[in-house]
């Protein structure tokens, strides 16, 4: 009795573990097969390298090169401001701030994770819009820049606490050590500490990153949403996946428009998945120097 | 000659009265062992020599500790020019996450006097030599230090100290994650030291205390019961609560 109970738990928990991977080899070829019917209409390299991104036109010109550097620029602008920040941030909690300070400010990047993108993106549009447009003079502020700044506080929580995560658990004899051989309290962080805490930090950098690329609703209300090759950061953009959740209502089931949202979803699919793989293979190196 | 002097030196944690009334001099180029049971206050006594203790919020101190005609109680000193004079060996070595070399040279780099490739290049080999680890490990210098072996690591620990040219090493425990034999050649590597260094070891072997030391002082609950030399405190011991000690009574 006790061996069939024990048989059937271990049964349960087996099929609860499996229908997870169940789920995603779905979803998956789900995507694969409807992605995939695109290029029997379009080919890949005219997808992934033509210059216009026309869904409507007849014919249509499904070419995402747009999209596809739209994201580019908007994540690079995000990373180039949340990394040093957060980064810094992490480094300030971890190492100076004291006790009372350091909760209080671990306590508001948790909040600052829990702020729906859509009010961010909401809070960008009132504000940071209306400034980048007044400041550089623009036509409108609804640019790459705007998405940038906003996607930059939603990659910093992720990045802070993973970071700050990695530099809680060096060692403290490393720091004792480098502070007995007379370092300054600097030098230890900066010789020391960050280097210990580097596989972890890129995994914080990496993980924010890859919340940036899949974000869609904030950079939907504020990046301007045109189609065009960017050539600046000021200029209005469209990313890969403000596109899918913009044109995914007005579609036609089944047309070459339908098919090229699914085959943005496997590029999207593609690009995330590498970000991963990069951020195991740093990983990984750093655990076998170790 | 007396390398470092203390003077009526007493040390709080919080309430806690950690160091009580403890005065001694520390001779030059001797090692010095200060032995007695856990929680005595020797290692607090040790970490007060190069202001480690300042790490440890609510820990206020009196007294005296002269080095050098200087007393490094005194507010405005330089701790990083102490530390650098003043080095450290842990209990478990604590060889940085950065390779051998950037190991040995670690206190040269944050020191910055001379980084030229070739002065850094001898540094290291002079400091490795000292410790004879030169020729285990000409050939990985670029290799991560944290894939030595523990006694490599400890003695690469020592290194670095000898790289900054500190003129006293405190050890806490230094063997006490060692098997016997790397125990033995630590010890070895002791006694060679002891023509330039000032070294206090703390240890709870007092085998190893009398194996190695010139001088031992003996501490319980925080105060320095007997101090003096080693011969004089294993045999004959002046406190009966020393005797008691070393002849295994309790501790």
């Amino acid at each position: 009795m006790r061996k069939l109970k024990e048989f059937i738990i271990e049964k349960l928990v087996l099929i609860s573990g499996l229908a997870s991977i169940f789920f995603v080899i779905l979803i998956f070829l789900f995507l694969l097969k409807e992605g995939l019917s695109l290029f029997k209409f379009v080919n890949p390299l005219q997808f992934l390298a033509g210059k216009s991104w026309y869904p409507i036109s007849e014919p249509p010109q499904l070419g995402i090169l747009p999209l596809i550097l739209g994201s580019l620029v908007v994540t690079i602008g995000a990373a180039a401001i949340s990394i040093p920040i957060g980064v810094a941030c992490a480094l300030y909690i971890s190492e100076i701030a004291p006790g009372k300070i350091k909760e209080t400010l671990k306590g508001g990047i948790e909040l600052l994770a829990a702020i729906p993108s859509v009010v961010l993106g909401f809070i960008g549009m009132i504000t940071i819009v209306p400034w980048i447009k007044h400041i550089f003079n623009l036509p409108t502020g609804l640019t790459a820049l705007a998405g940038s700044v906003m996607l930059a506080f939603m990659a910093m929580p992720t990045i802070v606490s993973i970071a700050e995560d990695a530099l809680y658990s060096v060692p403290r004899s490393y720091k004792e050590g480098a502070l007995a051989m007379g370092a300054t309290h600097w030098q230890t962080i900066w010789r020391v500490m960050l280097p210990a805490a580097s596989s972890g930090i890129l995994a914080a950098v990496m993980l924010g990153i890859g919340r940036v690329i899949g974000e869609t609703m904030a950079v939907m209300m504020i990046t301007g949403n045109a189609a065009v090759i960017p050539t600046t950061i000021l200029q209005p953009v469209r990313t890969l996946t403000a596109t899918v959740a913009a044109e995914m209502g007005e579609a036609v089931v089944g047309s070459e428009h339908y098919f090229a949202l699914f085959a943005i979803g496997i590029v999207l699919f593609v690009i995330s998945f590498a970000i991963n793989v990069t951020a195991d293979l740093f990983l990984h190196r750093e655990t076998k120097k170790i | 000659m007396a390398k470092i002097e203390v003077n009526k030196l007493n040390l709080w944690y919080g309430d806690f009265h950690a160091l009580i009334n403890v005065s001694a001099s520390f001779i030059e180029k001797k090692i010095t062992a200060i032995i007695g049971p856990s929680g005595c206050g020797k290692s607090t006594l040790l970490r007060a020599f190069n202001r480690m203790n300042d790490l440890i919020e609510g820990v206020r101190t009196e007294g005296e500790i002269i080095i050098d005609t200087e007393n490094i109680l005194a507010n405005g000193t330089d701790l990083v020019s102490l530390r650098k004079k003043v080095g450290m060996v842990f209990q478990r070595p604590n060889p940085f996450p950065l390779s051998i070399f950037e190991n040995v040279i670690f206190g040269e780099r944050v020191h910055g006097e001379n980084l030229k490739r070739d002065n850094l290049e001898r540094i290291a080999e002079e400091s490795l030599r000292a410790v004879l680890l030169w020729d285990d490990l000409k050939d990985k210098l670029q290799k991560p230090a944290l894939g030595l072996s523990l006694e490599q690591k400890q003695r690469l620990c020592i290194a670095r100290l000898i790289a900054v040219k500190s003129d006293i090493v405190l050890m806490d425990e230094p063997c006490s994650t060692l098997d016997p034999q790397a125990t033995a050649r630590i010890e070895e590597l002791m006694r060679e030291l002891k023509d330039k260094y000032t070294i206090i070891i703390v240890t709870h072997n007092m085998q190893q205390a009398a194996r190695v030391s010139d001088d031992t002082g003996f501490m319980l609950l925080g105060e320095l019961v007997e101090f003096g030399r080693t011969d004089d405190v294993f045999t004959r011991p002046k406190d009966k609560r020393t005797e008691d000690y070393i002849t295994g009574r309790y501790g």
